[in-house]
C-alpha cells in the first residue's frame, strides 16, 4: 500500500466501478480480472453487465471495493459476495450515485412535471419565506 | 464489446487437398488453423503455407472447407506464447512472444500489431508459426510476469475523463480537470 503513495483508488480484484462509456454507461460492475495496464475484465451479475473486456478509459474507480474477492470467479460467486456485503446499497447510498440519479429524473421531466415542480417550489417558498419573515420581526 | 477492443483478425480452419487424379483418386487432406481478416485472405494464405509445405498449389488444388474456430471462452484472460517467423530488411529472424489476451485471435493482433510497433515488420512479413496458451508459471517475458502477481493492484496516475458521446465533449471548460484520484 505504502508505495501507491496518495493514490486512494487502486485497480485491483474487487473494486467497483462505474461504466460511463457505451451500452453499460452509468452502470457499476466490478473488476473479477486484470489483463494489463490498460484493461480489465468487469462484471455485474446484479446491475445487468455481461462479463466483458473494458479500457479503463471508458470506466471511473469507485471507493468501493469488494473484500477478499479471489480473481477470476464465476458470475454466480460474484453475486453472492456482492449480495453479502450490499455492494449496490453502498453504492446508491453514496452522493455521486443520488447525483446521477437526480441528473437522470431531471433529464426525464415533462413540461408538465417541470410546471409541477415550479408550483411545489412556490408552495415550499411561501411558508419558508413567512417564518422567516416572522423570525426577522422578532429579532428587530 | 466496446468498439475499440473488437479485433480484426479471426482464425480459420482452412481444409484443401490436391485435384483427384487418376493415379490418386483420394488424395490427402491438409488442414491448417489461419489468422486472417477475412476468408478469403485465409484462403489465399492457406495456399501460400501449402505451397511451401508440401507440392500443391492453387491451380491444381481445391479448398474442402473454411470455418471460423470461436474462442471458447472469450472472457477469460489467458497468457498466450507466440512462435513467429518473420523477415526483416537484413534476414529473417524466429521468436517468441507473449501476450496476454482473452482470446488467441486477439493475441495474433496485438503481436502483429508489435511486430509493426518494434520491427516495422508487415502483415505479409510475418510468418505465425504457433499459438499456445501458457500456464502462469511457465511465463517467461517479464512484461508479462509482472501482472500475474496474486494480489495484483496498481493506481491510475492520470484520469482523463472524457464525455459518454463524442458529441459532449466540450472544447473549453471554466475548471481545469482533476485528474487524481
Amino acid at each position: 500500500m505504502s508505495q501507491m503513495g496518495s493514490f486512494k483508488r487502486l485497480v485491483e480484484v474487487g473494486r467497483v466501478v462505474l461504466i460511463t462509456r457505451g451500452s453499460d454507461a452509468g452502470k457499476i460492475a466490478t473488476i473479477v480480472d486484470i489483463v494489463d495496464h490498460n484493461r480489465a475484465i468487469v462484471d455485474g451479475p446484479t446491475t445487468s453487465v455481461a462479463r466483458q473486456q473494458i479500457s479503463f478509459k471508458d470506466v471511473v474507480l469507485t471507493d468501493l471495493v469488494v473484500k477478499r474477492l479471489p480473481r477470476d470467479v464465476s458470475a454466480k460467486v460474484l453475486a453472492k459476495y456482492l449480495e453479502k456485503q450490499q455492494v449496490v446499497e453502498a453504492w446508491q447510498k453514496t452522493a455521486w450515485a443520488k447525483k446521477l440519479e437526480a441528473r437522470k429524473r431531471r433529464a426525464n421531466m415533462t413540461d408538465f412535471d417541470r410546471f409541477k415542480l415550479m408550483r411545489l417550489r412556490k408552495q415550499q417558498r411561501s411558508v419558508v419565506d413567512r417564518q422567516v419573515a416572522l423570525l426577522k420581526k422578532e429579532r428587530a | 464489446m466496446p468498439d475499440g477492443l473488437a479485433t480484426n483478425l479471426h482464425e480459420y480452419q482452412v481444409i484443401g487437398r490436391r485435384l483427384p487424379t487418376e493415379q490418386e483418386p483420394t488424395p490427402k487432406l491438409f488442414r491448417m488453423r489461419i489468422f486472417a481478416p477475412n476468408e478469403i485472405v485465409a484462403k489465399s494464405r492457406y495456399w501460400y503455407f501449402l505451397s511451401k509445405l508440401h507440392k500443391a498449389k492453387r491451380a491444381n488444388g481445391e479448398i474442402v472447407s473454411v470455418n471460423e474456430i470461436f474462442e471458447k471462452n472469450p472472457t477469460k484472460v489467458k497468457n498466450f506464447g507466440i512462435w513467429l517467423r518473420y523477415d526483416s530488411r537484413s534476414g529473417t529472424h524466429n521468436m517468441y512472444k507473449e501476450y496476454r489476451e482473452t482470446t488467441r485471435a486477439a493475441a495474433v493482433e496485438a503481436c502483429y500489431q508489435d511486430m509493426a510497433a518494434r520491427h516495422r515488420a508487415r502483415f505479409s512479413s510475418v510468418q505465425i508459426i504457433r499459438v499456445a496458451t501458457v500456464k502462469s508459471a511457465d511465463v517467461r517475458r517479464p512484461y508479462i510476469q509482472q501482472l500475474l502477481q496474486p494480489k495484483l493492484k496498481f493506481p491510475l496516475p492520470h484520469r482523463v475523463q472524457r464525455p459518454a458521446k463524442k458529441a459532449d465533449r466540450a472544447l473549453i471548460i471554466a475548471q481545469r480537470p482533476s485528474t487524481f484520484y
